[in-house]
């Protein structure tokens, strides 16, 4: 190939949801000289940032403070992120997110003109912006919109990533599959992001959509870059059965409610506090009841089961979200969607009957292990949102912070992206194209693969039931281990992997097949982190060590891909500033007091 | 499910690659179940019976837009399909029309997108450059309620399916595009109408809309195309006008 159709960018984003947009909006507005290319495996607009519901997390409001965001956040996590990079994280945010407002996103707004806010899980005042019940739409089409009026940037869609390219110890591009001609071409750069987002779909019940596999996570594994705090994994209190369908955090923060088959508010029963009337003008409170933490609520669910307190329905036993006090008029202002979703996959109308939810798997506190600068191990490769975990979420994310994070990192992802850039050589080609033959081989070994083995699919189907079984959110050694040795035969047997497909145009059965390629590999790699956190700790929950031991475990885990491709995990100290390790209070009365102790 | 036979209702597939003479529907039996909607069906053909099936999806909730297609010769999003609508089937499943086929179900948008670009959806400010991000810009809710629904649009391209004048001509900006226009035109945060103006006025397309009013009646987001195009209509004629007769009251 002439070095004329050679695909080259200074810097080169992998992913098109929110993180990869702002990064790449970032590097074009401020760095209008440098060429950007966006490697999409979806159109943009389809990424799922998209599905995103409640809200996203800044103080703007006067009675708001940064030390109060900050308190939540951390105090949310468990104590295992870094807070530095809270600190840093809560004093960026509100100009990231006045930065959407001036591109166009359409914020919920008060009488005065001014951006609303509403309360959500685990944060002490109201600091939630929201676009309805559609946040994540809003600000991704706002992104993407935006981002189209700069001729810097060159959007590959529906082109696949497969690898990274690295030589002389710095990342240099990537190769991906052109799906609608079925090639597979390099496209150098000289700084990489990587912004694909998560991998829920390793689990058999989760909120996430069908392309979030988590291919990001696996090629920065595959180049030697750890990843960072794999086995804390966001169980959200309230997904439709069946589905998996998100009902947004944001139906309890307008003041709905959860109740057990004897129709009672069980979490009282959880050191969440107390319940208020619903007619009491304070309900619902902060930090306390169904405003506590994702975390807790999803376990809360587990023992009301165990205790034979819940509902049982033709996909599994859920507990009912009461919404309907709150009335028509507010649900189809406030939370249009939920009412949408709750009608057309619950077959229920949220104004005159409870919605039926139980814990349903959301968003990973884990990914590719960066600093606050948002850059990896790897000279040139940078990572943000959710496949990256820097960490402001330790072992528990709060509702709202995930966008918020989304446009803090990939902004600096993007800056930090482009000065690397500015200061360093193009892609050595002539060196990188023997790494390129070799993944074009390692495809067309998949694709060529004689009959008689497994279907992807069949594959896929026992690694989610494995990863529920052991890694679900209680967990044993012995559970943990069992799926660990089952990942590893799944592991061997992906080796004959049997295609239906052998065309090139579109091949959605081989990207399929590559996606559970990476799957499996970050699959084992949370297994491996899960077993050797022998504590327990925010989403992480261990029946057999059940206390938090921060001796042991004030650390994050890093597993990184040893040469036999087994993770290999060892751990590093938490940065503690400010706020030394405390108990993690909820319930009006105790927070007050931890606030008093601890501050 | 508790059926002791399983009710299986008859899939008609289209299916096509760029290699074929033309293209072939192919037969499916597809058990029913009463919260399925296509999109679980296409999956179930796709995981347990012919994994080369092509077609796009993701969230699943309708709000990613990637899985519209004719469901029974109307476009639908298939994951809001529900199979019971169909019954007793069977159902046929094709690529959105007014569209090239890529492959089976999968349609080329690359027409899409240049439109959607031509239009620029973005907010324009004459301070732009100097933006300094120390507060938001004001805007009461019934200002936001002027445009509120012309924001919806998920991109599903189902009212180009639906659209009449897209059957016929190319070129035509589009039901989608144009309310996106009106989107940012409608938004007192944005001070570029002036720049929207001539790709929407001299698009020939908007003129030749009959307000048959196809494209809103599909769009699965209330988002109404057709009364935008309307407007722009309206105030493209209001315009034309007021330069003619009052010059004077026009920005350059």
């Amino acid at each position: 190939m002439s070095a004329v159709d050679q695909l080259q960018h200074d810097v080169l984003v992998i992913g098109g949801g929110g993180a990869g947009l702002r990064a790449a909006i970032a590097v074009a507005q401020e760095h209008p000289d440098l060429s950007i290319g966006i490697v999409s495996k979806v159109y943009p607009m389809r990424s799922h940032t998209v599905a995103a519901e409640g809200g996203m997390a800044a103080v703007i409001k006067d009675n708001d403070s940064a030390e109060d965001h900050i308190y939540d956040t951390i105090s949310g996590s468990d104590w295992l992120a870094d807070q530095d990079a809270v600190e840093m994280f809560v004093a960026e945010a509100p100009r990231e997110l006045i930065q959407l407002e001036h591109w166009g996103c359409p914020w919920s707004r008060e009488a005065t003109g001014h951006v609303a806010v509403r309360p959500f899980g685990g944060m002490k005042l109201q600091r939630t912006w929201f676009a309805t019940d559609k946040t994540g739409f809003h600000v991704l089409h706002s992104l993407f919109q935006t981002c189209l009026q700069f001729p810097s940037i060159t959007r590959y869609d529906e082109w696949f990533a497969t690898k990274l390219l690295v030589d002389d110890g710095r990342c240099q591009g990537c190769t991906a599959i052109e799906l609608r001609t079925g090639q597979l071409r390099p496209i150098y750069a000289k700084a990489v992001i990587i912004a694909t987002g998560g991998f829920g779909r390793i689990f058999p019940f989760t909120t996430n959509g069908a392309i979030k596999t988590g291919d990001g996570l696996a090629m920065a594994y595959r180049a030697g870059v750890a990843l960072k705090d794999m086995e804390f994994v966001q169980y959200h209190p309230t997904g439709l059965p069946g589905t998996g369908i998100l009902i947004t955090e944001a139906s309890r923060g307008e003041g709905g409610v959860l109740r057990n088959n004897k129709g009672e508010r069980y979490l009282a029963d959880y050191d969440l506090g107390e319940p208020l009337p619903l007619d009491d003008p304070r309900h619902p409170q902060l930090r306390t009841m169904e405003l506590g933490p994702r975390d807790r609520l999803s376990q809360a669910f587990i023992k009301e089961q165990e205790k034979g307190n819940t509902y049982s329905g033709t996909y599994g036993d859920y507990v009912h979200l009461d919404i309907q006090h709150l009335g028509e008029h507010r649900i189809d202002t406030k939370l249009p969607f939920v009412r949408e979703l709750a009608r057309n996959y619950g077959g229920i109308d949220p104004v005159k009957e409870s919605i039926p939810v139980r814990p349903v798997v959301h968003y990973m506190m884990g990914g590719i292990d960066t600093d606050i600068e948002a850059a990896t191990s790897l000279p040139g490769l940078y990572a943000a949102g959710e496949c990256a975990c820097v960490s402001i979420n330790g072992a528990n994310r709060l509702g709202s912070n995930s966008l918020t994070e989304l446009v803090v990192f990939g902004a600096r992802a993007g800056r930090n992206a482009a000065n690397f850039a500015h200061t360093s050589d193009p892609a050595a080609v002539d060196r990188l194209t023997s790494q390129v033959d070799g993944e074009r081989d390692r495809i067309r070994r998949i694709l060529e693969q004689p009959s008689g083995g497994d279907r992807v699919a069949e594959l896929r189907r026992e690694m989610t039931s494995t990863m529920e079984e052991g890694a679900g959110i209680y967990r044993t050694q012995e559970g943990i281990e069992q799926t660990y040795a089952t990942l590893s035969d799944l592991r061997e047997r992906f080796g004959g992997v049997d295609l239906d497909d052998r065309t090139n145009v579109y091949n959605t059965d081989l990207i399929s097949a590559l996606e559970l390629d990476y799957m499996l590999d970050i699959s084992l790699a949370l297994a491996a982190s899960a077993r050797d956190r022998t504590e327990s700790r925010g989403s992480h929950q261990r029946t057999d060590h059940p206390e938090r031991d921060d001796d042991q475990f004030l650390k994050h885990s890093l597993a990184m891909r040893g040469d036999d491709g087994t993770p290999e995990v060892s751990f590093r100290d938490v940065v503690i500033t400010k706020w030394p390790p405390g108990s993690r209070t909820y319930g009006s009365t105790d927070q007050a007091k931890a606030a008093k102790t601890e501050s | 499910m508790s059926t002791a036979i399983e009710t299986m209702v008859k899939f008609e597939v289209f299916r096509y690659q760029p290699d074929w003479d033309e293209p072939t529907y192919q037969v499916y039996d597809v058990p029913y179940r009463e919260d399925w909607v296509v999109l679980d069906a296409l999956n179930y053909i796709k995981d347990t019976i012919d994994g080369s099936l092509t077609y796009r999806w993701s969230c699943r909730m309708g709000v990613c837009g990637s899985c519209g297609a004719m469901v029974n010769g109307y476009p639908k999003l298939t994951c809001a399909a529900f199979l019971s609508e169909y019954l007793p089937g069977p159902i046929r499943v094709e690529p959105l029309v007014n569209f090239n086929v890529e492959r089976d179900l999968v349609t080329d948008l690359e027409g899409f997108m240049e439109k959607l670009e031509s239009v620029q959806p973005w907010i324009i400010r004459e301070d732009g450059a100097t933006d300094d991000l120390k507060s938001e810009y004001l805007q009461t809710p019934s200002q936001h309620a002027a445009y509120q629904q012309f924001s919806m649009c998920i991109n599903c391209l189902l009212c180009y399916a639906a659209c009449p004048v897209s059957s016929h001509s190319e070129e035509f900006i589009g039901p989608a595009a144009l309310a996106l226009a009106q989107r940012y035109n409608l938004d007192t945060r944005d001070e570029g109408v002036e720049q929207r103006r001539d790709v929407i006025l001299k698009d020939e397309g908007i003129w030749e809309c009959s307000f048959v009013g196809e494209c809103s009646a599909v769009c699965p987001k209330h988002v109404d195309p057709a009364g935008a195009i309307q407007q722009a209509k309206m105030t493209g004629a209001i315009d034309y006008y007021r330069r003619l007769l009052m010059p004077w009251t026009v920005k350059s």
